[in-house]
């Protein structure tokens, strides 16, 4: 019976002078070591040189806003029950009379934290909410921690800037992911 | 001896010690380098333009880490270790001849200087003594140690040594009768013509040379006395810092020996091709002083180059092939290349009392001709099957 069609039936034939003296099979296996010595490296140099990791990259969280400026998310705390990290929390609070330009509907995160160190970039915050306010986008990296306090992510750093809207229209979106400081809107 | 000769010899050593301490420096980059390019990948780049400061930070490191003496150990043994290996090593470039000689004029006398530590006319047995040294580094460090498997480490180092060295030896008999010297520099003399390198008139013993050469180097595929899987570090297994640094770097200056070694008894050593047309169109267009000197030193490049590439020949050979089973190593050394060398001695003289110099390529013809007809002889795929639980 096989399994695969990869299967090598061992030989255990006694071995020939020419295998016994070995030199054949060593020439044999310089020849291959210096063609990969000469092969074109497929490195690339990161910190200078950046990939583009694809069109569904699972990056930097993003609460986003709808077309007139208002934030989408209504603190249902689907994302957070999701979440398989128990890295979301959240406080609702009641839309108030006059506010009717922040937020899209009557009930709204009054805070949001993701933790940063909990967040295992899974995505399925995004898949769970309701109001595509969740997003995790593919053009930006959470950066790298210096200290305990940078790890809790508020609403300060997670709604979308009016100024830096993040579209994924398609698949086909190219950008390369550069560090956040630097980086500006994707389309 | 008068001053000035003095002075050129103080400064050909100093030159020559430097050279080999810098080599080997930048042996573990290239080697780094060549393990990289060999796997496809790029290699230390960071340190400096193309990771080239490298060396320097690793030795800066080394020297920093803790320099731990183990409690049960023999102290001044365990210090002793790797001052010896690294003694060895560097002793044993002194009677290489690195080029020809650089003349100069005193008193309206042309001296000749020779490019070498010290011209002496046992040269080849004293670096045969001197590399036999070389394994007391390893013996006495492994022992001192008071590990289990620093020692089994130097007792694998000391008999693979031994069984190595007897092969070598053997196989370099043969150019010795055909020399009739012992001197390296009279060696290099007489393969003046390019058809007259020993590795053209004697292939055989080349190549049991090079290989003796890789065991006595301890290095891969004989690297069995810091066999990782099995010894832990093998013999260094205690040595932390600079010592560490000594042992390893004493394997790089054994490295470049050994390549300028191979390249002196079998490749020429400083000769190239047309070199005495060369010489002499330099000598006659830029006089007998500088022509001459000018001639010393391309043939000094010519000789670092043929051991810049045995150098990374060792490293190329390194990555390709596994380390050797510790039975298969004795059974190469003792029943393949000592009965072959003494073969090769006997061919080789028998072709010498008919001044024929290239009679050791009747055993490497016989050979191919054997191994040709047993590969054709032999059943295509002989499938033998599997026992079947």
């Amino acid at each position: 019976m096989q399994l695969t069609n990869r299967a090598k039936q061992v030989s255990n034939k006694e071995m020939t002078l020419a295998e016994k003296m070995y030199l054949p099979a060593v020439v044999g296996g310089l020849a291959i070591t210096i063609k990969h010595f000469f092969r074109k490296k497929p490195t690339i140099q990161y910190p200078e040189v950046k990939k583009y990791l694809g069109p569904i990259y699972r990056g930097h969280h993003v609460l986003k806003r709808d077309e007139q400026g208002r934030e989408r998310c209504t603190a249902c705390g689907l994302c957070a029950v999701a979440c398989p990290a128990e890295a979301i929390s959240m406080v609702a609070a009641e839309r108030k009379k006059g506010e009717e330009a922040l937020y899209r509907e009557e009930k709204y995160a009054a805070v949001y934290e993701i933790n940063m160190l909990r967040c295992i970039f899974c995505g399925l915050c995004e898949e769970a909410c309701p109001k595509q306010a969740v997003y995790l986008r593919h053009d930006r990296m959470v950066p790298v921690f210096q200290e305990r306090d940078e790890v809790i992510y508020g609403k300060d750093r997670l709604v979308e800037k009016l100024d830096d809207r993040y579209i994924r229209k398609n698949s086909e979106v190219k950008t390369t992911p550069t560090e956040p400081s630097l980086t500006r809107s994707t389309t | 001896m008068a001053l000035p000769i003095l002075l050129t010899k103080g400064l050909i050593i100093l030159v020559i010690f430097g050279i080999s301490l810098l080599i080997a420096t930048y042996s573990t980059y290239a080697e780094r380098k060549v393990a990289a390019f060999l796997q496809d990948r790029i290699g230390p780049n960071r340190a400096g333009p193309w990771g080239l400061l490298q060396p320097i930070a690793d030795a800066g490191k080394l020297f920093f880490k803790e320099d731990f003496i183990p409690s049960q150990a023999s102290k001044w043994l365990f210090i002793l270790g790797p001052s010896l290996a690294m003694f060895t090593a560097l002793m044993s470039s002194a009677v290489i001849p690195f080029g020809d000689s650089i003349r100069f004029a005193w008193d309206n006398v042309n001296y000749d200087v020779n490019v070498q530590g010290i011209e002496i006319n046992i040269g080849v047995l004293y670096i045969f003594g001197v590399v036999s040294l070389g394994v007391y580094g390893v013996m006495v460090g492994g022992w001192a140690s008071n590990n289990k498997f620093s020692l089994l480490g130097a007792i694998r180092a000391a008999s693979q040594n031994i069984s190595y060295e007897i092969a070598l030896g053997l196989s370099m008999i043969a150019i010795l009768m055909m020399t009739g010297s012992l001197s390296v520099r009279q060696i290099v003399n007489e393969q003046a013509t390019f058809f007259e390198w020993n590795v053209f008139t004697q292939p055989l013993g080349f190549i049991i040379f090079l290989t003796c050469s890789f065991a006595e180097c301890n290095r891969t595929p004989f690297d069995l006395p810091e066999c990782e899987t099995e010894l832990v570090g093998g013999y260094h297994t205690e040595y932390s810092s600079m010592k560490l640094g000594l042992y390893l770097f004493s394997e790089y200056i054994n490295m470049f020996v050994s390549s300028a070694f191979i390249s002196a008894l079998y490749f020429g050593g400083f000769h190239y091709p047309f070199m005495n047309e060369v010489n002499g169109a330099l000598e006659k267009s830029m006089g007998a002083v500088t022509g001459h000197n000018l001639a010393t030193a391309i043939g000094f490049l010519v000789f670092f180059g043929k051991i810049l590439f045995f150098i990374f020949f060792f490293m190329w050979v390194r990555w390709t092939l596994p380390r050797f089973r510790y039975d298969q190593l004795m059974n190469l050394g003792w029943k393949i290349f000592i009965p072959l060398s003494i073969l090769n001695v006997v061919v080789t003289g028998a072709g010498l009392l008919y001044d024929f110099k290239y009679s050791s390529w009747l055993i490497v013809v016989v050979m191919t001709v054997l191994a040709v007809m047993s590969q054709a002889k032999a059943p295509k795929q002989q499938v033998v099957p599997q026992r079947t639980v």
